[in-house]
């Protein structure tokens, strides 16, 4: 039987808007993905070595306190730095669009908006992540 | 016993309701019902007509009275609105302390009747902005507070001995407290004459928002004091605002919402007793806080039901005697989580439909939410319509004219008592954990919380709720809204005011200070007057919470979904 995809739902920065990433994290597991939550206040350092030692296919990470940009970007450099850069990573939260471009060009593979339904996200990880 | 209908009068509207709901079936044959359930947001069934035999037992007296009057369903104040609005107070923080100011002087000058103060994210949590927890966030969300110099501009050419400040804060709230109250006297107003409210609530952090310094006990001691020192130096400060806000904010239903809220306030004053004060020295000066959610006539109940609730609790539960004590006396802030990015105009109007029911509900001060804050910090333009919108309520639409004009209504009435028993029915549990300290370490709220949050997001998906614009009447376009953006070289500004001041003060006074503050923790002493002396010597808000993380610890997030 093929592994199932691992993800890691992460909050990263001082944010405590978790009702998002929660009810994400509850969703990848009813699809049966296997799901580590890392749980609030996460440093980008903390994020990226939670998914090497998980081996995770994917991270999820969630802001809705206007640090994206600083974080989601710190989180792409450790990847890269640590060769991990195979890693999908997607965001979601409060993220003004002209901020997504921006997003996408550190990396950041889809950016997922207030209002999408919890079954486009579970299909868009379907479409576009394997187990590693 | 005061019914409001003979019980033979009753019985007759009983049965000919029967005969009408025989004939609604017959009708609903031929054209069936638009939906197979009817429900609140919360998933409370509705039916589909109320009558006086609804409320066949109710005792206007003993449910309802008078407003000012036990059991105050009616309103805490007996005049209400006739006498005085409700504050209209706009939740407001950006950027620097400049910009912040900028903001409060704008919003007085258009009306606005008290003070209200978002801060940052590091600000929140206790952390300067210098610390590495803190890079990205600086004034993001609120403004940056590191230093009493930063609370001096913040407050600078606001009459603070006149404007009541409210101020969300958690963990630190003892410290934001301590540097206000600096601020204050060191421009010679008494703190005996401040106004205002922290909102000091930690057990609605450990259960919803999660701003967290501290373990929870700890975190209890630090709320005593803060009540216990307010009670005797700062009588016209509310010391605590025991919210539900973000419990709601976080997918709790209105029941949950309204019987965590309470647990928490039951929780706050066996703290308090055990310390040794009486019930009626404090209780006067706890206040509340509450969502206005998109539930119409459910959210009126819920305010209702609390106001009931609570004076029932004091007067049985804990024995209060003073009027004041049995008073719930509440903020309200519209949802944020109603609102939707998409088509975000639309905000505007689900904004005004929560505000109603605020004010229906007989809040006594309310925030209304900008159209945009689900995208980013409000614009100026935005929270002047926010503002605007209170002012209509108020002035145009006569909805202040009369006391709880839902009072009596079949429907409010049954709703009221039907939350009322449901919420006890959560509070009872609680006890039987053994209070709410224990049902936290329980994760019992915070499950609570999330499957209920879950489920609604299910229905949202499943299109068995409705939100305009995200799962109906979608559209493709969006008309471009401007935003707030944030200010990207504020952090380093930030950072070179904070090392100034600390290069200012004088460092022995500072060290001196945090050592006594260390000392009261370590014993039992009230914080607060170290605190004070901490932030007069300009000790930034990271120093002081440091010395609370050395000596009671740091409390992580357990992380469960």
């Amino acid at each position: 039987m093929a592994r199932k995809i691992r993800i890691l739902v992460a909050k990263a920065g001082l944010d405590g808007h978790d009702r998002g990433a929660r009810i994400i994290a509850r969703a990848y597991r009813d699809a049966g993905f296997e799901v580590i939550y890392t749980g609030l206040h996460q440093t980008p350092e903390q994020v990226v070595s939670a998914a090497i030692q998980e081996d995770v296919d994917m991270i999820g990470l969630s802001s809705l306190a206007g640090a994206h940009l600083y974080l989601f970007g710190k989180v792409m450099d450790l990847l890269k730095a640590e060769g991990a850069d195979d890693i999908i990573v997607t965001g979601g939260g409060i993220i003004p669009e002209e901020d997504i471009e921006k997003l996408k060009a550190m990396g950041v593979r889809e950016i997922f908006l207030p209002g999408t339904s919890l079954e486009v996200i579970v299909d868009w990880v379907h479409q576009n992540v394997k187990p590693r | 016993m005061s019914r409001l209908y003979r019980e033979e009068e009753v019985r007759e509207i009983d049965s000919e309701k029967g005969s009408w709901q025989e004939q609604m079936k017959k009708q609903l044959a031929v054209r069936p019902p638009r939906k197979d359930e009817f429900t609140t947001v919360s998933g409370r069934q509705i039916r589909e007509l109320y009558t006086p035999a609804d409320t066949k037992d109710f005792d206007y007296r003993a449910r309802l009275g008078f407003p000012g009057r036990y059991p105050y369903t009616r309103g805490v104040q007996t005049s209400m609105y006739r006498g005085k609005l409700w504050t209209m107070r706009m939740f407001a923080g950006l950027g620097s302390a400049e910009d912040t100011n900028k903001r409060f002087r704008y919003l007085v000058s258009q009306g606005q009747t008290g003070l209200s103060t978002a801060f940052d994210m590091p600000t929140l949590m206790g952390y300067d902005t210098e610390d590495p927890m803190s890079r990205g966030e600086c004034g993001r969300c609120g403004v940056a507070i590191d230093t009493l110099k930063d609370m001096e501009i913040l407050f600078s050419g606001l009459p603070v001995d006149r404007l009541t400040t409210s101020m969300t804060i958690n963990p630190p709230a003892p410290v934001l407290w301590a540097m206000y109250i600096a601020m204050a006297e060191k421009r010679g107003i008494p703190r005996a004459k401040l106004g205002g409210t922290i909102q000091n609530d930690m057990l609605k952090e450990f259960i919803a928002q999660k701003t967290f310094m501290c373990p929870p006990e700890p975190s209890m001691r630090l709320i005593v004091d803060t009540i216990e020192f307010g009670t005797r130096e700062v009588p016209r400060w509310n010391t605590i605002s025991i919210s539900g806000y973000h419990i709601r904010e976080a997918g709790a239903t209105a029941v949950q919402e309204l019987a965590f809220t309470l647990a928490d306030g039951i929780a706050y004053v066996e703290a308090v007793l055990e310390r040794g004060l009486k019930i009626d020295e404090f209780a006067p000066r706890l206040s509340f806080f509450f969502n206005s959610h998109i539930d119409f006539f459910e959210e009126i109940a819920k305010f209702r039901a609390a106001r009931r609730m609570w004076a029932n609790i004091m007067k049985k539960r804990f024995k209060a005697k003073s009027e004041r004590s049995l008073w719930l006396r509440f903020h309200t802030q519209t949802a944020g989580c109603s609102l939707t990015a998409q088509q975000p105009f639309n905000n505007v109007v689900r904004t005004t439909v929560e505000a109603l029911s605020a004010v229906l509900g007989g809040t006594q001060s309310l925030h209304t939410n900008s159209f945009d804050e689900v995208l980013a910090i409000p614009t100026e333009e935005a929270a002047t319509i926010a503002l605007r919108t209170q002012q209509i309520l108020a002035e145009e639409t006569g909805v202040a004219s009369t006391i709880d004009p839902l009072g009596g209504s079949y429907f409010v009435e049954t709703l009221t008592d039907e939350i009322e028993k449901a919420a006890y029915d959560y509070i009872d549990k609680i006890d039987d954990m053994g209070g709410m300290l224990k049902a936290i370490e329980k994760n019992y709220p915070q499950m609570e919380i999330a499957d209920a949050a879950y489920k609604f997001q299910r229905a949202i998906d499943r299109q068995q709720k409705v939100m305009v614009g995200v799962n109906k009447y979608a559209t493709e376009e969006e008309i471009p809204v401007d935003i707030y953006r944030a200010d990207e070289a504020l952090e380093e500004r930030q950072i070179a005011r904070t090392n100034q001041v600390k290069n200012s003060r004088n460092e022995k006074e500072v060290k001196n200070a945090l050592e006594r503050l260390g000392e009261a923790c370590s014993g039992n002493e009230n914080v607060m007057p170290y605190l004070i002396e901490a932030a007069s010597a300009y000790a930034t808000l990271q120093e002081m919470c440091d010395v609370f993380r050395k000596v009671f610890g740091i409390y992580r997030d357990p992380g469960t979904f």
